[in-house]
Parts: C-alpha cells; structure tokens; sequence
C-alpha cells in the first residue's frame, strides 16, 4: 500500500508542475481578457481588478470575429464531409486488405500526411489563383485543405476498423448481403465512435491551418479564425490586448474539452496500425 | 480492368454484382478516389516545386525561364539563407529535446491513476488544442516590452534589474530563445500524448517477469522499461522534428524572421522570398531544402513500421 501512495505522490509530484507551466498561458490570457483597459498594462492587477465583459462585447460587435468564426466552421464543415466521403471507404478498404499490400499501402498514404504546407504553398498559391480562379476565395481553402485532412483520416480510420472483428461482417455476408450492404449496415454503425472522432479531430487541423489561409485569402471579410485574428486585430492601430486575449479563448477551451474527452480513441486510432 | 470489360459483355447485372462481391475489384474502387485526391493535390504541388526552383518564375505566372540550378546557387551564397538554415537546425534540436524529457517524464506520470488526473489532462492538452496561431499572439502580448509578464516575474524573484529589462523578441539572442520556448510548449502535450500511448502498449506481463527476475528501481528502469520504450521515444522525436522543421508559424507570428533575420528559418525566408518579393521560383528553391529533413523522417518512420510488422 505504501509503495501505491508513493507512486501517486510522484505523478502528483511530476504532473502539477507542468501543468502550472503548460496552462498559466491560459489563465494569464483569461486574467487579461477581463480586464479594463486602464489596468491591462499592470501585470499586479492579479484578482484585484474590475472585470468586464467590454472586451468581449467589442470582440462580437466592432469586429470580423463573427464573420471569421463563421468561415472557419463553414471551411471546417465542407472540409469534414469531403475527407469522410473520400477516406471512410479508402481507411476501410486498406485495413481489410491483408497482407502486404494493405500495410504498405496503408503507410504509405500516411507518410504524405507528413509533407507539409510549407512545402507546397508557393506552388499551390499559383495554381489556385491560375487555374482555379480561386484566390481570396474561402473555396480555395476547401479545395485545398483535404491534402493533408484525408491522409490523417485514412490513417486514424485505418485503425478503428482493423479493430472490427471479421466475424462480424461474415456473418451479415452468411446472411445475404452484399459487401457493399456489410459495410453501410453493419461496419459503419458500429464504428461511429471511430468516426465521431475523425470528425473532431479533422475540423480541428482545418480551424488550426494558417500557411494556406494566410496565403490564399487577402480580404477581412473571407479570412478564417487563425489568420484573422493576427493580421486585423494585431496589426490595427490599436492593440486592443484584452480583446485578442479573449479571441484567442473562445475557440480554444470547446476545442481543448473535446480534444480531452476523445483523446483515447485518438490514441487507439493513431497508433492502431503501429503499436499493438 | 478485364473484370470491367468482361462485366459489360454478358448477362450485365449479374456479371456486375460477381465483379463487385471480388475482394480486389472492390478494394481498387474504395482506394482510388483517395488516391488520386492525394496525388492531385500533395504529388502534383510537389512536383510542380520542385520545377519551379529551377526557374526564374516569379509572382502572377506557374512559368519562367529554366535557369537550372541558379536559384540553389543564389541561396548557398546568400548569408541570409545560411543563417536560415542554421537557425532551423537550433530552432528544432533544442526544441525537441527539451520536448522529449519533459514528455517522457509527463507521460509516466499520466498513465498512473490518481484523483484530478482528468483536469490535470485537460489543462496539459491545452497547448496543442488550442490554435497555435492564436496562442503565438498570446504569446507576443507575455513577451510584450512595456508589460512582459515573464519580466515581472522576474523582477519579483530578482533575476534581473528593472532598470534594465530584456527585450524577449527585439534582441536577436533573446528573441530566438522565445520562440525555442514557444514550440516547446505546444510541442510537449503532442509527445506526451504518444508516449502514453507507447506506454499503455507494453504488456503488463513485462513488468511481471522482469519482477520475477528480480529487477527493480533503476536496473528494471535501464534495462527492460527503457529498451521497450525506445521505439515509442524515436516516433515521437521524428514528429516533433517535421513538425517543427517545417512549420513557420511561431517565428511568422512572433518574430517574422527579425530582429536582424536573427531568427529567420527555412519556412519563414521561403514565404518572404516567394510570397512577399514576389520571386517565387528562389522561394521554392528555399523550400526545397527542407527534403532533407522529410527523407529522414520518412525513413525513419518506415524503419519502425518494418520493426512493428516482423515483432
């Protein structure tokens, strides 16, 4: 019993420190978003201070931020629904092909996720405004974004579905259906949590791009959440700190709760095809 | 393709639904859309790259004159460029080393069950759910010259004269190790998040036998947790290298390269040279030099892909 207290004496022992120094940027953010402009540039002013809401009122009605909120989720949406139609059958497909050329296959889609915007932007920035006739469109971004959306999906959905007894799908065929029928009525119900997960996980790259968007979009009103908030609200004349903070934490903390609540099934999915 | 040919001839929804219940025909079908996606649009850009940096191309057309290799010439002799590359280099080693042990350490801790272990995840995960570029801005309000809250703190703890306060992002020296800091902390929660996940696969037969065996404390630690977790540390360091090597938006938010391209990097010249000066064909050239760093975690990662099939 000793030697069990001991060990939750170190894990608390380890974890708190790091959990001061990984979240006190959020709790100094939510301390300056709270604050009036007088105080804002007296680092004291810890607890003792005057909240306000004014921030985040000019946040909502002096500002894009609605409007940029609104293209990041809309980006995010159309982004979700293509990398679902494309990897859901793909991720599938490649983790019932046994063998060689399933894993390979399977590794290599996965080893695209790793060639990164920073890389392609220069060359894509052209095609898209050449051929596309896209530029400052929030159209270019959901053209482009499933590069890296739907080798990450493949990936975790790979996975998810490796886990799916075989039985299972046997037996609907024992049953008199199709391939086709055992996958829509019996693999892909069961996997929703799988699924659900996909989805958070890849509306969540999209909200989080910046090289595209920064690169693709040149007007206030079609820029998404991540590039809107440093070019218009950075570079104003006014640096209005408390509204940026607040900025910064409207989407984070939704985002940090589902990333907590599915980071199990990510970890099963993201490593299913590596550890096991 | 014969199974098409022959699936048009002959009793047609028959023949249809014989093609469509074989494991291959029905594989290639499911595949191929994603595959082709992603040739279209990773393949074709990078092939695109790479022919552009061999060109005089520049903003507002895909073509220029083929100038071969004068554009990687123009870059190595350009001390910018140099300091670039050395900047990436330091930017990444020291981040992920310090990401590594911290990540190590944190992981150990998580995986063991203890009262406040959810809040505790949810406020370590913060960093890298959070938009990094949101939190970058963040970060260049804390690193403010008139209100630096890091300055405050060390004002109060005496580690610096108030008279003299540093200036975090506008002297060179400084303003290179805030965005080291930066990557660091949103790299962290990332690893950590796989080694928990390398952790929680070791059997817990292991830890069985190697107490049979009589190991414990430090010599259990050395010679069975630690080989084991191998592995599990070199994916997370092959991660964290692409990830940092070539991602540009700590040093595009919080420094954009300056003061003096004192932290210029890779990234962050390619998007000034091809984007802002317009010369698109040198700013692909620039990008290119990032291959390297892709080969190596490419390989890498397909040496422990090989390593997880045969054990």
């Amino acid at each position: 019993m000793t030697s069990a207290r001991r060990h939750k004496a170190v894990a608390y022992a380890v974890t708190i420190p790091f959990v001061i120094v990984l979240a006190f940027p959020f709790f100094w953010m939510a301390v300056t978003s709270f604050k009036p402009e007088a105080q804002v540039y007296d680092p004291t002013k810890v607890w003792s201070f005057h909240p306000t809401l004014a921030n985040y009122g000019f946040l909502f009605h002096h500002t894009d931020y609605v409007r940029w909120l609104r293209n990041s989720s809309f980006v995010g949406l159309m982004v979700v629904l293509i990398t679902l139609a494309v990897a859901l059958p793909a991720g599938y497909a490649l983790a019932r092909l046994s063998g060689r050329v399933g894993r390979s296959m399977g590794v290599g889609i996965f080893l695209t996720y790793l060639v990164p915007p920073t890389l392609l932007f220069l060359p894509l920035s052209r095609v898209i405004s050449q051929y596309f006739h896209l530029s400052d469109r929030l159209w270019s971004l959901i053209v482009v974004y499933p590069s890296f959306t739907i080798p990450f999906a493949i990936w975790l959905l790979m996975g998810f579905f490796k886990t799916i007894p075989q039985e299972l799908e046997d037996a609907a065929l024992i049953d008199g259906c199709s391939r086709l029928g055992a996958l829509v009525r019996v693999v892909f119900p069961i996997s929703i949590p799988g699924i659900l997960t996909v989805v958070i996980f890849t509306f969540s790259l999209v909200v989080n791009e910046f090289v595209y968007a920064i690169t693709f979009i040149s007007s206030a009103e079609n820029r998404t959440l991540t590039v809107g908030v440093p070019t218009d609200l950075i570079r104003g004349d006014l640096f209005n700190w408390p509204g940026i903070m607040a900025a910064i934490l409207i989407p984070s903390i939704p985002l940090a709760l589902v990333y907590n609540a599915f980071l199990n099934r990510f970890i099963a999915g993201f490593t299913g095809g590596a550890f096991r | 393709m014969m199974g098409v040919v022959a699936a048009a001839q002959g009793s047609r929804r028959n023949r249809l639904r014989y093609v469509m219940e074989r494991r291959g025909f029905l594989a290639t079908l499911l595949v191929s859309p994603a595959v082709l996606v992603i040739a279209a649009l990773v393949g074709a850009p990078l092939v695109l790259a790479a022919y552009l940096s061999f060109t005089d191309a520049q903003a507002g057309s895909l073509t220029g004159r083929w100038v071969g290799l004068a554009n990687f010439r123009h870059a190595v002799h350009d001390p910018i460029f140099r300091g670039a590359l050395w900047h990436t280099f330091l930017f990444t080693v020291i981040s992920q080393i310090v990401v590594i042990v911290c990540a190590g350490l944190l992981a150990h801790a998580l995986v063991r069950k203890f009262r406040g272990r959810w809040i505790c995840r949810f406020f370590i995960l913060l960093p890298w759910a959070a938009p990094i570029a949101l939190t970058a801005i963040g970060f260049l309000w804390f690193y403010d010259p008139q209100a630096s809250i890091f300055n405050w703190f060390l004002i109060k703890l005496h580690l610096v004269d108030p008279q003299h306060l540093p200036n975090w992002l506008g002297t060179p020296k400084a303003a290179m190790s805030s965005i080291i800091t930066v990557q660091a902390w949103r790299t962290i929660p990332f690893a950590t998040v796989i080694f928990i996940a390398g952790i929680s696969s070791i059997p817990e037969e292991v830890d069985d036998a190697a107490a049979m065996d009589g190991a414990t404390g430090l010599r259990k630690f050395w010679f069975v947790s630690l080989p084991l977790q191998l592995p599990i540390a070199l994916v997370a360091i092959l991660f964290g290298i692409i990830f940092t090597a070539t991602d540009m938006i700590v040093p595009f938010i919080l420094t954009n390269g300056g003061p003096f391209n004192s932290t210029q990097v890779l990234t962050t010249y390619a998007f000034q040279t091809g984007i802002n000066a317009g010369n698109i064909g040198e700013g692909a050239a620039i990008a290119l030099f990032m291959l390297p760093v892709l080969a190596v975690v490419v390989i890498g990662m397909l040496v422990f892909a090989r390593r997880a099939e045969v054990t």
